[in-house]
């Protein structure tokens, strides 16, 4: 139906008629709402007169007229003005005889309310919290989780109170106020809300308290396989199969159950069964083969996610053997899939070829069908991409590869993929038997394709013995500027006949960052100096910065030796370790940065490892109490906006005065060109790093502690504010929940206060009492 | 302008750009490879709930937090969720990083969206309270029509299930019961065919009697 914004809004004037009549004011008021929905815009001065309207519509009764207003308020709460002036209105629903209104006006006030007026309403709120009806309650604590983002300290007050909510009967009620700490959702029952507590922090890697399955935590998890609900059945899964250094063993049960789930008729089942499976299939491709033959029937599945996914689980844990099958069973599957999915296929099968190299030919056989059928460019880019690590891995590949990719050029739309290809041609070629048919291959593109594509073809000449001098007087008559300078100036060169010189400028292209020249070049042009401009002062490139400029090509240098051998240390260190092989050369080491008090329990020094797009965090930590054991230790930060923590790598163990490391890999922003800068910055660098540190107030930091005698305990510290801990006195599950600010050195100061009290054997005792476990 | 609700999002920014099928971003630790998230604990779940026609047209939309901020992306989002959903009736979707859930009825679609690393149960437990709740509220099918004469019913049964992403009520008879919402009667003509043969039964009941 077709509404009228200005119509309906003239319409709204009968708002202010009396006596009020509920339906019409009603139909108007949707009528508002709808188009608000549909995206209409409101401007400021129509949309507060007509929230000004509404307002005289408190006047009724008529419950769903009301509770009509409380949706608009809400929805105008962001474009009308002077929305405040509800606030008496609800606040007075929200405490009156009306149980349907109280829940609606809490919410409704609360979206309202900003951090000034919100410690004028805080008693009625934490009245609410625990209030006997679960609406009101329930309504309540939503709302107060969403002013924790408005006014954080005020909230964090309502503590008690919902923590007394928390033990009330209605489920509902229960599982809402953990969410204080910041962990977790809400959910049908009390084990599913358990679950998804230790599922999320599980993926915090906070599951160092589940050493073994021999816990009963991971009982209580495993017994959730059993559960009715599906959800928890599911949920149960999941939080196993993300407990790190879990066995293959203990994996099982879970497994199994996911291995059902694929054969539900439900859908969202089959697909969270063959996602999660998926997921197992990274790390242990071994547990999930006895999947299989269900997978396999997932292949034909009508919904092409659920299909796909089976697909990529599929090429992790198939076996040679069934790599024909596989292939076949895809070839019929893939044209019927989206562009986006035909990547993630691929991209399994490359994993797969580096696994089964010996299946080369069936795999190259198909990876030619998909680059002849119609694909974009991502998808084509995958494929050449495939065969390219097949033909650089793989001697017995090599020509059939190359082969494929010659004919993919003859007819290839996109220039990247083009000057990719003749970039490895130039590269390979000499290395085949019999080089010069690719030539047929390379002068045909020069003659026939674009300027970039002719002005990458000097790569091939390069990489030859002898090169081949007449084509590149063809260049030199070249209608595109580009072309014709580069082909003058390599053909001198290559007169030249001196390997040294081909070295320096031919193989090795420009060893600078693009970007960075290209801001050096710009600096230089905005001040005019007489100094002529110094390629020096560019930082380096130390990656192939190909993907930086598609039409134009240049090859990393190998990295230069720094003179300090401690860096080559470092680098040695580094590489040994999995999680850090794949970032490239390390550029700078910086100078080890005090963290800690001199007097703290524990001493931390960090060491800065710049990379190219990434920094390693290197913690160097000392035990300095000689009665305890720190197991599993790691130190997380929290970084701006544009950096993001990749993972953390922690100590195993550190014994009394035994230093042991960990680690933390940080991304940086992609354009940030400041990776290569010269040394001399390296100090300013570790003065950034460090205030990283003391900036985060958020900065969490794990501790764990096996002690000889007594119950098994572990601090936890999650979001800005909230200490958790959590101990095992009689297979219950107690928390506690300490709400205080914290840098962290206050941290330290809190948690050597804990340990002192364990240590003399009196336990902090919570606030509630222990629920009842499932 | 349909907006986003009005609070900053501590929610995990999966974006809109196309994630991996197979890798929907467990947080990073060790072993893991590189490129995966530490992830933030966070109620909430639901980015998005709507409801489509026939021809993919919004019916009804809330957006929980800042994916798509502006009307244009909600739009086009909706567009081609609708292209990917409607044709195969699928009911479970992964789009550009988030996870979508779909149950379709008679002339309309109905879609949660959750980031993709959500229990999709959950997502689905949240469809079908919407459904089974429209569906008595509306007290006939959950249809087009019916829908736009009792919008203001399913904009409150929206607003009891789903609170700002976090879900608030996923039992439908909860949700019924809130919003004690009383459907439009219907005029005569809407009568179907053996209500009103019973009405003309005790019409002739009635006169038989006097």
């Amino acid at each position: 139906r077709h509404l009228e914004k200005s119509a309906v809004l003239q319409e709204a004037r009968i708002f202010n008629e009396t006596p009020i009549n509920p339906r019409r004011c009603l139909h108007i008021l949707t009528k508002i709402l709808y188009l608000l929905n549909q995206g209409e815009h409101f401007g400021t001065t129509e949309a507060t007169e007509a929230f000004f309207a509404m307002t005289r519509l408190f006047q009724s009764n008529d419950q769903t007229l009301r509770r009509m207003c409380y949706l608009t308020i809400k929805e105008m709460a962001t474009i009308s003005e002077d929305v405040i002036i509800v606030t008496s209105s609800l606040t007075k629903d929200m405490t009156g005889k009306e149980d349907v209104y109280r829940g609606p006006a809490i919410r409704a006030l609360c979206r309202i309310t900003d951090g000034t007026m919100l410690q004028a309403i805080e008693r009625y709120m934490k009245q609410a919290i625990v209030d006997k009806v679960s609406g009101v309650s329930s309504s309540a604590l939503v709302s107060s989780l969403h002013m924790m983002k408005i006014s954080h300290d005020v909230v964090k007050r309502w503590v008690n109170e919902a923590q007394e909510a928390a033990s009330s009967d209605n489920i509902m009620v229960q599982v809402l106020p953990l969410s204080h700490t910041g962990c977790f959702s809400v959910c049908l029952c009390f084990e599913l809300c358990i679950l998804h507590l230790f599922f999320l922090l599980s993926n915090d890697a906070l599951c160092i308290f589940i050493t073994s399955h021999e816990s009963p935590l991971f009982d209580f998890i495993e017994s959730c396989l059993r559960n009715k609900h599906e959800m928890v059945i599911y949920e149960a899964a999941s939080a196993i199969i993300h407990l790190p250094n879990c066995t293959a063993r203990e994996l099982a049960p879970a497994v199994s159950v996911l291995q059902l789930f694929c054969s539900s008729p439900k859908p969202a089942l089959r697909y969270a069964a063959v996602r999660t499976l998926n997921k197992v299939a990274m790390k242990h491709p071994s547990a999930v083969t006895a999947c299989n033959l269900d997978l396999e029937n997932l292949i034909t599945d009508s919904n092409r996610s659920i299909a796909t996914l089976a697909i990529t689980t599929l090429l992790k844990t198939g076996s040679e053997s069934s790599v024909d099958r596989l292939m076949k069973q895809i070839s019929s599957f893939v044209s019927e899939i989206s562009d986006e999915f035909k990547v993630v296929v691929v991209q399994a099968i490359s994993a797969l070829c580096q696994k089964y190299p010996r299946k080369h030919s069936v795999m190259m056989t198909f990876l030619s069908n998909m680059l002849r059928d119609d694909g974009g460019f991502e998808y084509k880019r995958a494929i050449v991409d495939c065969i390219i690590s097949i033909v650089e891995e793989n001697p017995e590949g090599k020509e059939a590869g190359l082969a494929h990719l010659c004919e993919f050029i003859e007819d290839c739309e996109h220039t990247v993929l083009a000057t990719k290809i003749l970039h490895l041609l130039g590269k390979e070629g000499p290395r085949t038997p019999v080089p010069s048919k690719y030539i047929r291959f390379i002068f045909n593109r020069v003659v026939l394709e674009n300027e970039a594509v002719r002005a990458g073809y000097w790569k091939f000449l390069g990489y030859r013995d002898m090169p081949l001098l007449c084509p590149l007087d063809r260049c030199m008559m070249d209608t595109d500027d580009e072309v014709r300078d580069r082909a003058t100036f390599y053909l001198n060169v290559l007169q030249q006949r001196q390997m040294a010189l081909n070295a320096t400028y031919i193989f090795n292209g420009l060893t600078v960052s693009v970007p960075g020249m290209e801001k050096a070049l710009h600096q230089y042009t905005l001040e005019p100096s007489e100094k002529p401009f110094d390629m020096k002062s560019i930082p380096l490139a130390m990656a192939p910065v190909f993907e930086q400029k598609a039409e134009i090509m240049f090859v990393a240098t190998k990295p230069e030796k720094f003179a300090p051998s401690r860096q080559d240390i470092f680098q040695e260190q580094l590489a040994a370790i999995p999680e850090f092989m794949d970032l490239g050369p390390l550029f700078k080491s910086s100078e080890p940065v005090q963290l800690t008090e001199a007097e703290t329990e524990y001493f931390v020094r960090c060491v800065k490892h710049v990379f190219t797009n990434h920094i390693v965090f290197q913690f160097d930590c000392t035990n300095t109490l000689n009665d305890q054991l720190l197991e599993k230790v790691t130190v997380q930060m929290e970084p701006s906006e544009s950096h993001e923590v990749l993972c953390c790598l922690p100590a195993p163990s550190l014994a009394y005065n035994q230093p042991g490391i960990c680690y933390t890999l940080v991304r940086l922003p992609d354009d940030d060109s400041t990776a290569g800068t010269n040394p001399q910055e390296g100090g300013e660098r570790s003065k950034n790093a460090s205030q990283l540190e003391l900036l985060t107030v958020g900065a969490n930091l794990w501790f764990f502690s096996k002690m000889k005698y007594g119950p098994v305990a572990s601090a936890i510290i999650l979001g800005n504010c909230m200490v958790s801990f959590f101990f095992f006195p009689n297979s219950h599950l107690s928390f506690f929940q300490n709400s205080s600010p914290y840098c962290t050195s206050k941290v330290s100061v809190f948690l050597r206060d804990a340990i002192t009290l364990q240590l003399k054997g009196k336990i902090l005792a919570p606030p509630i009492s222990p629920g009842p476990l499932g | 302008m349909q907006r986003p609700e009005a609070w900053p999002r501590p929610h995990p920014g999966e974006g809109a750009a196309a994630a991996q099928a197979g890798g929907p971003a467990p947080p990073a630790r060790v072993g893991e490879p590189a490129g995966l998230r530490l992830q933030e604990p966070s109620l909430y779940i639901i980015k998005a709930v709507f409801i489509l026609d026939n021809d993919g047209h919004r019916l009804l939309a809330k957006y929980y937090d800042d994916t798509f901020p502006s009307l244009k992306e909600q739009m086009a989002f909706e567009k081609n969720v609708f292209n990917k959903t409607s044709r195969t009736d699928s009911e479970i979707a992964f789009l550009g990083g988030m996870t979508i859930v779909c149950k379709s009825s008679t002339d309309l679609f109905l879609y949660v969206v959750g980031s993709s690393h959500e229990n999709e149960l959950m997502l689905v437990s949240v469809l079908t309270c919407l459904f089974e709740s429209l569906n008595h509220v509306l007290r006939k099918n959950v249809e087009k029509r019916w829908l736009l004469e009792n919008m203001d019913g399913a904009f409150l049964v929206l607003d009891e299930i789903v609170d700002g992403g976090v879900i608030l009520e996923s039992d439908p008879q909860q949700v019924i019961q809130k919003v004690n919402f009383r459907a439009d009667d219907s005029s005569l003509t809407e009568q179907s065919v053996a209500q009103v043969l019973q009405s003309a039964k005790e019409q002739i009941k009635w006169s038989l009697l006097k």
